[in-house]
């Protein structure tokens, strides 16, 4: 059993530092180094999880971020439990506990492996066919189908890790530090540009660091002490940045880019805490250089999937890197010379390779001649028909390819083997090219894309380029980042290369079988479980695009996003057709490259920091005293502040009553304040507000009601005179903003000849509102110095004073009904000019009140809130306020659209008050109004907008919209609720002091 | 997201823009001598261009000036930054 | 006669190696002449060409696509499907396309998986409160379902929502259609092309408009890559690409095209079972039947036909979604990507004649188009038949723009469908 796969390996693997580790529930051990595939196939686990809809036995198929089998779920049932993640990408630790998916009860034994029985009734699409019968069992099939589908878990607690964000502009980014990429760095940061080099893995270098062999030279060094020598020189550079764990997600439009910093996934749980987890780069860089390599193909024939086959180079990787045998008794089946890189690797460790299939019928490449000489059987023109080994694979058969590849011919010869490592040559990992836009072409001599038309300032080079041989990758490299640099200063002269192999390649998208295909599982995507026959139904049912092929069969859907198999299906699809490549589209490669975690997309902008609170500068008072906040945009306002065992109907109650009986005191500073001045303030607050403002004099106040351009109520406020040239306007809390970009957008685009300057002065000022008929009173102790007289200082007026030393502007305002006044002072002085409020209102029980009382009061008035009263279909006709809206001014924002057809309509939703029947009924806010309850279909006439129970009337009290309710004054109507119907009576939606007499009254 | 070269700032993350529509609408000097059609041509009626469209900017985060973009909407790169009041650089 | 699709032709299928399935629809070459051409192969389009032949007794109908059917907004959607708008105008549009969808597997012989599991819309503020009670009951009295939930309900439907009070905007109550919920995008365009194709409707693919030939002001048929085709009736139902046709017919409409994105996490077991929107804190999630969380972006404010949106808004939505499922953390974003939505100034669509005679437009559906397809398409199907709209679609018309009458539905359908 105990079989010897570990060997000695490059540097990657400490084996003085041994690890243990946890697979389903049972333990083992790798070395410091490796990662959880490499263990695995080191304890010779090959089987580590099941397929998605077959639940076919699969195992390790890379050794990298293309895995579409090797998915697992770590720490399960704790919180830091993540789903999906490849083995393949995880580097051990102490510790590390590892489950597969996907599996009931264990991976070894599946019940679901019926659903591979039930195959042949399970074709692509089978669910768009079934299922429909009878209609309403559909929610019964949809919840084993959901119960069957997914592959990981989520977690089920809160994340404990933290994330953050970070920014990186530079002159150059380059994309991978593989040789080419190495070499470019080195190229530009020694020609003194801002370099920033990433690479996904824990090491630079690429598949070429570990390109040891003797047949691979430059400059008659081993590739690998080449490359390096050029590592340690280009880790000394000042210009250049080098990332590793750090992966590109995303290649967006002017060349902004995201990265993901893993920092901790590494380390062991106990070494993680209060360590950033990952990084999110945002990355701004004048040039780009994709570096990205290529990835393997695999080969498309029946049974392709079995644990025990990998990629060629997959092989290879183990073994070179990690001193890892993933059988002893291999097989290659390859269409182009890598493969015997891989073979050499092995037979140099003394690993067996039991033969070499090769789908050409010529091989020239000096490797081969190398690996023959070790009586290693090479099947030339042969290809693999089948595969055996239930969860590894255990022998196969080959037969002989008819001359134009399209048969087999001969008799099936069967061979053994514990591992096969399949080759079908190189595709350019192109996926963040064609995200950022760029074009790709065919190549037909290798059937290859590669990039064609830049969409920025970028570059491919190496592999991603197809530039696949080592030839290529050192020239071009050279010569076209010279160029893109553009830059004449470099080290590099030419390049003496030494390789084994050659570019020689067969490629068949589909090898043929002895079978018919509908017998074959020939599977092009691994995860998804989609094959070629199932590409082939598809297009026999009449979809075409390679989308339409993509989405009925979900191949290159699983969380590899397709990087093994989509060019297959594109091969598939293009031969099947008898089109050309690229015909077909060549299929979106959709951000991200590989899945990015939303905790690193999000970092710090979670819990407190989700978005910012804006507090008054009096918050601080409002929380000692026990205020309840209310959320409105940003701002945090106090509510109401009930005391002792108060519930907010007793709390809202009481301070409605004291404002009106005694003083109630507000915070009122977050509404909206525009500084307003220029020598033509006054002619744009005629055309910006729907009344006449000329007139108005100096020190004097004015309430205004702003719409938009369509005529309906937008936002409103009182706007004050201060100086010849100068006003201050409110606006409401959650208006500012907007209010203000409004503005703007007006003055600077379709008045630019006006004299006048905008600017918010909302954070500048505490706004105190005092209001009662002992407010005078109390803002006089406060003030001493200022005559509150009502001959000195009016309704509706204004003064310039001093508190002691600090300035202030009182407003005698009223958004109550009562004799009102508005404190403005700086904000640091806010709270202590409130507290001077309520020391001088302390003999007059002075009451501090919330928005809730604030919106109660102003209802018994019948004064509106914009955005509760009205929504974005409210004229100020419709509102009742004709007042207004100036019949004399030529134009205003909006007035055109008063007079439209349907504007001028008086049938349309008009405000008015409500009352019920039993005054101590409240009306429920949004409930809808009815004239007719017999009525089918029922007609709403309108809602309520606004309604409360009044303590100063001692009834209830609403507002509402009703069709045509301006004339409808004493009518009765009827608000239907779920279990009863409520008799109202339209009435004025003035409900207190239509006279206005209160706001002159005192005590 | 794009870089756009406010002519009062200079280059700037997107994100610190609002973007306000098609540009060179001019807003009726008398409305009222206007039909609701030749209003609701002025009000709502857009040219929704899939090409080269110039359109009004606002450097809402920063100077919080407007100021005209033409923009390739099929593909979003920026041909041109002009203020308010200039006549578009490019056909 | 199609061959009929269940269980036992598939069994039957898997006898021959599932060799025998014919096309779902063929791809003919264009005619010279069509009695309707309905330019715009998505979801809305293919269901137009469908009640024509169906119900309208046209035989002699095309459906012209650019690309590949259902390629568009129709194959890039979050799936939501709900009928609980606020004027009775909506309501009553939304609801129509509601009722087809309970039957329309079985009406088209093709499953489309529509999945009554629910939808939820959050209350995050007082006025949010007030709104969507408002909307409660509106909905209610039209007849739709649809019901308040307070904090705790809230929690007991769904119970991975954080409804902690302490967060930033707390969640204070909800809305819930439980006959809202979610269907399989792709399949309700194949579908309705399978029966639209089974009734003579010819779907023509890859077969770009280039230009609306028009004599005066009566159309006359379309200029495309594939040549020119005439036709009496020409209905578009191109989407973001609505204004682009309509300045080939001389046309401008009250529309903007914006990008507007989705994503999609890597798929798991299980997790949430209905489908949450919130408007205040910005983001909806359901869970597709493949185990994936489907995820919904806002629009972004500039035009654009590139199908890419900036990448502050997917940064934003993932923000929302923490706050209110903190337990989705450690998921994985799969992919994500961008549509085109043709967006009207008051949030409803335009299902309407212009003033050219002949031509017809279906547009202005913004970013919650996919739930009214079926509907959309039986009401398009009149409009274009009887050159005069049904009474459901009657509101939906452009005139509306002139007159004033506009049907504002932003509050429900500002964010999020």
């Amino acid at each position: 059993m105990s079989k010897n796969l570990r060997f000695k390996s490059s540097k990657q693997v400490d084996e003085t530092y041994r690890i243990s580790f946890k697979f389903n529930n049972k333990t083992y051990y790798g070395y410091k180094g490796d990662t959880l595939a490499s263990a695995l196939l080191a304890n010779d686990v090959h089987l580590v999880g099941r397929s998605f809809k077959y639940h076919r036995p699969r195992g390790i198929m890379t050794a990298g971020s293309e895995e579409p089998n090797a998915i697992i779920q770590l720490h399960d049932n704790t919180s830091r439990t993540e789903p999906n993640v490849r083995a393949t990408e995880v580097e051990i630790y102490e510790g590390l506990v590892a489950s597969s998916q996907n599996c009931w009860p264990s991976v070894n034994f599946d019940i679901g492996g019926i659903n591979n029985i039930l195959s042949p009734v399970l074709p692509a699409g089978f669910y768009y066919k079934t299922f429909m019968w009878p209609k309403s069992f559909w929610e019964k099939y949809e919840y084993f189908i959901r119960k069957s589908a997914g592959l990981g878990k989520s977690p089920k607690e809160a994340d404990p890790d933290i994330y953050e964000h970070k920014y990186i502009h530079c002159d150059v980014l380059i994309i991978g530090a593989g040789i080419s990429g190495i070499m470019a760095a080195k190229l530009a940061a020694k020609n003194g540009l801002k370099t920033l080099l990433v690479d996904e893995k824990s090491f630079l270098g690429g598949s070429t660091i570990y390109d040891n062999s003797e047949f691979s030279k430059i400059n008659n060094q081993i590739t690998s002490s080449w490359l390096e020598k050029e590592i340690n020189e280009i880790s000394k550079l000042e210009n250049l940045e080098i990332k590793t764990r750090t992966s590109i997600a995303a290649f967006h439009g002017y060349n902004f880019l995201l990265a993901r910093e893993n920092l901790t996934d590494h380390l062991p749980i106990n070494q993680r805490e209060n360590k950033i987890r990952q990084r999110l780069l945002k990355i701004r860089a004048k040039k780009v250089i994709s570096a990205t390599g290529a990835i393997e193909r695999p080969l498309i024939f029946d049974n392709n999937d079995r644990p025990g086959i990998l990629l060629s180079s997959a092989i290879k990787k183990y073994i070179d890197l990690y001193g890892v045998a993933c059988g002893e008794n291999n097989i290659l089946f390859t269409n182009n010379d890598t493969a015997y890189e891989t073979a050499m690797s092995l037979v140099q460790r003394g690993i067996k390779v039991n033969a070499i299939i090769d789908n050409r019928e010529e091989i020239n490449s000096k490797l081969s001649y190398e690996i023959a000489k070790n009586n290693i059987k090479i099947f030339k023109g042969f290809t693999v028909v089948d595969t055996y080994g239930y969860k590894r694979i255990n022998g196969l058969a080959i037969m002989e390819l008819s001359k134009d590849g399209q048969k087999v011919i001969g008799k099936k010869i069967k061979l053994s083997c514990d591992s096969l490592g399949v080759s079908g040559g190189w595709t350019p990992a192109v996926h963040l090219f064609t995200q950022s836009g760029g074009k790709l072409k065919f190549r037909e001599d290798d059937q290859v894309f590669i990039p064609h038309k830049y969409p920025s300032d970028q570059l491919s080079i190496g592999s991603c380029n197809g530039d696949l041989s080592l030839e290529e990758i050192t020239t071009n490299t050279v010569l076209s980042v010279k160029k893109f640099l553009n830059i004449n200063n470099t080290d590099y002269k030419t390049f003496e290369i030494t390789t084994g192999i050659n570019k020689s390649k067969r490629n068949i998208w589909l090898l043929p079988s002895d079978k018919i295909l509908g017998k074959t599982k020939s599977f092009v995507d691994y995860q998804n479980d989609a094959t070629a026959k199932d590409i082939k139904l598809a297009l026999r049912e009449g979809f075409r695009s390679i989308e339409h092929v993509k989405r009925y069969t979900t191949t290159g859907m699983g969380t590899d996003q397709g990087k093994l198999g989509n060019m297959h299906a594109l091969g598939i699809i293009s031969e099947t057709a008898g089109t050309k490549m690229g015909e077909h589209g060549t299929t979106t490669f959709r951000p991200p490259y590989t899945p990015l975690t939303f905790g690193t997309i999000v970092g710090r902008n979670v819990g407190k920091f989700f978005d910012i609170i804006r507090r008054t500068p009096i918050h601080d008072w409002h929380v000692a005293n026990n205020a309840k906040f209310e959320n409105v945009g940003q701002w945090k306002r106090a509510w109401y502040y009930p005391k002792a065992n108060e519930n907010m109907h007793q709390a809202v109650q009481r301070e409605s009553k004291a404002a009106r009986d005694c003083a109630g005191i507000l915070d009122a500073s977050t509404l909206g304040k525009i500084d307003i001045q220029g020598t033509d303030a006054s002619e744009f607050l005629n055309r910006v507000y729907t009344n006449a403002w000329s007139k108005l004099a100096i020190g004097k106040c004015r309430y205004g009601l702003m719409l938009n351009e369509d005529g309906m109520v937008y936002d409103d406020g009182v706007t004050t005179r201060i100086g010849e040239n100068r006003y201050i306007m409110t606006t409401t809390t959650g208006g500012a903003a907007n209010v203000l970009g409004k503005l703007e957008d007006y003055l600077q685009t379709e008045w630019p000849e006006l004299d006048v300057y905008l600017s918010s002065v909302t954070d500048h000022y505490a706004t105190i509102s005092v209001c009662g008929p002992h407010s005078k009173k109390i803002v006089s102790k406060v003030i001493p110095d200022l005559d509150f007289s009502d001959e000195k200082f009016p309704h509706m007026s204004f003064k310039n004073t001093k508190i002691g030393q600090i300035k202030c502007r009182v407003m005698r305002i009223s958004f109550t009904g009562e004799q009102s006044y508005e404190i403005n002072v700086q904000s640091n002085f806010g709270k202590s000019v409130w507290e001077k409020c309520m020391e001088a209102g302390k003999d007059f029980n002075i009451t501090p009140y919330g928005t809730e009382t604030m919106h109660l009061l102003r209802a018994e008035k019948g004064f509106i809130i914009v955005g509760q009263d009205t929504d974005a279909t409210m004229t100020p006709i419709d509102l009742q306020m004709d007042w207004i809206v100036s019949k004399k001014k030529y134009d205003f924002i909006g007035k055109r659209s008063l007079y439209r057809s349907d504007t001028i309509k008086d049938d349309r939703k008009q405000l008015v008050g409500l009352l019920t029947e039993n005054p101590k009924e409240v009306l429920e806010e949004g409930a809808q109004i009815v004239a007719d309850i017999k009525k089918s279909p029922i007609e709403m006439l309108g809602h309520v907008t606004s309604s409360y129970y009044s303590p100063n009337l001692n009834k209830s009290i609403a507002l509402g919209v009703v069709k045509g309710g301006k004339k409808m004054l004493g009518q009765k109507l009827i608000i239907p609720m779920e279990n009863k119907n409520i008799n109202v009576t339209v009435a004025d939606p003035v409900f207190l002091d239509k006279e206005g007499e209160r706001l002159n009254a005192e005590l | 997201m794009f870089l756009i070269n406010c002519p009062f700032c200079g280059e700037r993350e997107q994100s610190e823009f609002k973007a306000g529509g098609e540009a060179h609408i001019e807003r009726p000097k008398q409305p009222t001598e206007l039909s609701d059609d030749e209003w609701a041509e002025f009000l709502f009626m857009r040219k929704n261009i899939k090409g080269v469209q110039f359109e009004r900017w606002n450097h809402a985060h920063g100077c919080r000036k407007w100021f005209n973009i033409a923009r390739d909407t099929s593909n979003d790169q920026i041909k041109a930054v002009y203020k308010m009041g200039q006549k578009p650089p490019v056909k | 006669m199609k061959n009929k699709y269940s269980i036992f032709s598939l069994i039957k299928n898997a006898f021959s190696y599932h060799e025998n399935w014919e096309k779902a629809w063929k791809d003919p070459e264009p005619k010279k002449e069509y009695e309707a051409i309905i330019v715009g192969g998505g979801g809305h389009g293919l269901a137009t060409a469908y009640y024509l032949a169906k119900k309208h007794n046209m035989k002699n109908i095309a459906v012209v696509e650019k690309g590949w059917i259902g390629g568009g907004n129709t194959g890039r959607n979050t799936t939501i499907i709900r009928s609980n708008y606020l004027w009775d105008e909506s309501a009553g549009l939304y609801d129509h396309a509601l009722k087809i969808w309970e039957d329309l597997s079985q009406e088209l012989n093709y499953n489309v998986m529509f999945s009554q599991r629910g939808v939820v819309n959050l209350a995050h503020n007082l006025q949010d409160v007030r709104d969507l009670k408002r909307r409660t009951h509106a909905n209610r009295l039209n007849g739709i379902d649809a019901v308040y939930l307070n904090t705790a309900e809230v929690k007991k439907f769904c119970p991975i929502i954080n409804t902690s009070q302490d967060i930033r905007y707390p969640v204070l109550g909800g809305t819930l259609q439980r006959r809202a919920g979610t269907a399989r995008h792709d399949a309700v365009a194949w579908g309705y092309a399978r029966g639209a194709d089974e009734m003579g409707v010819d779907i023509i693919q890859n077969c770009e408009v280039k230009g609306i030939k028009r004599n005066g002001d009566t159309v006359e048929g379309i200029e495309t890559t594939k040549g020119f085709i005439k036709a009496k009736k020409i209905g578009v139902v191109a989407a973001g690409h609505s204004s682009v046709i309509a300045n080939m017919a001389g046309l401008k409409l009250p529309l903007e095209s914006k990008p507007l994105q989705a994503l999609v996490s890597e798929p798991v077991k299980p997790i949430i079972d209905t489908v949450v929107m919130s408007n205040a804190v910005h983001a909806y999630v359901s869970q597709s039947d493949k185990g994936e969380l489907v995820i919904g972006a806002g629009t972004d404010d500039y035009i654009s036909y590139s199908q890419k949106g900036s990448y502050d808004i997917v940064e934003g939505t993932l923000n929302a979604i923490l706050e209110l499922y903190p337990i989705f953390s450690r998921m994985r974003m799969l992919r994500q990507w961008g549509g085109i939505v043709d967006i009207c100034p008051d949030a409803s669509p335009i299902i309407s004649k212009t003033s050219i005679k002949g031509l017809y437009f279906n547009c202005g559906w913004g970013t919650g188009g996919f739930k009214a397809t079926p509907g959309s398409g039986d009401l398009f199907a009149h409009t274009i038949a009887n050159d005069e709209p049904h009474k459901l679609n009657a509101a939906f018309n452009l005139n509306r723009f002139v007159s004033g009458d506009l049907v504002d539905e932003h509050g429900a359908a500002a964010v999020a469908h």
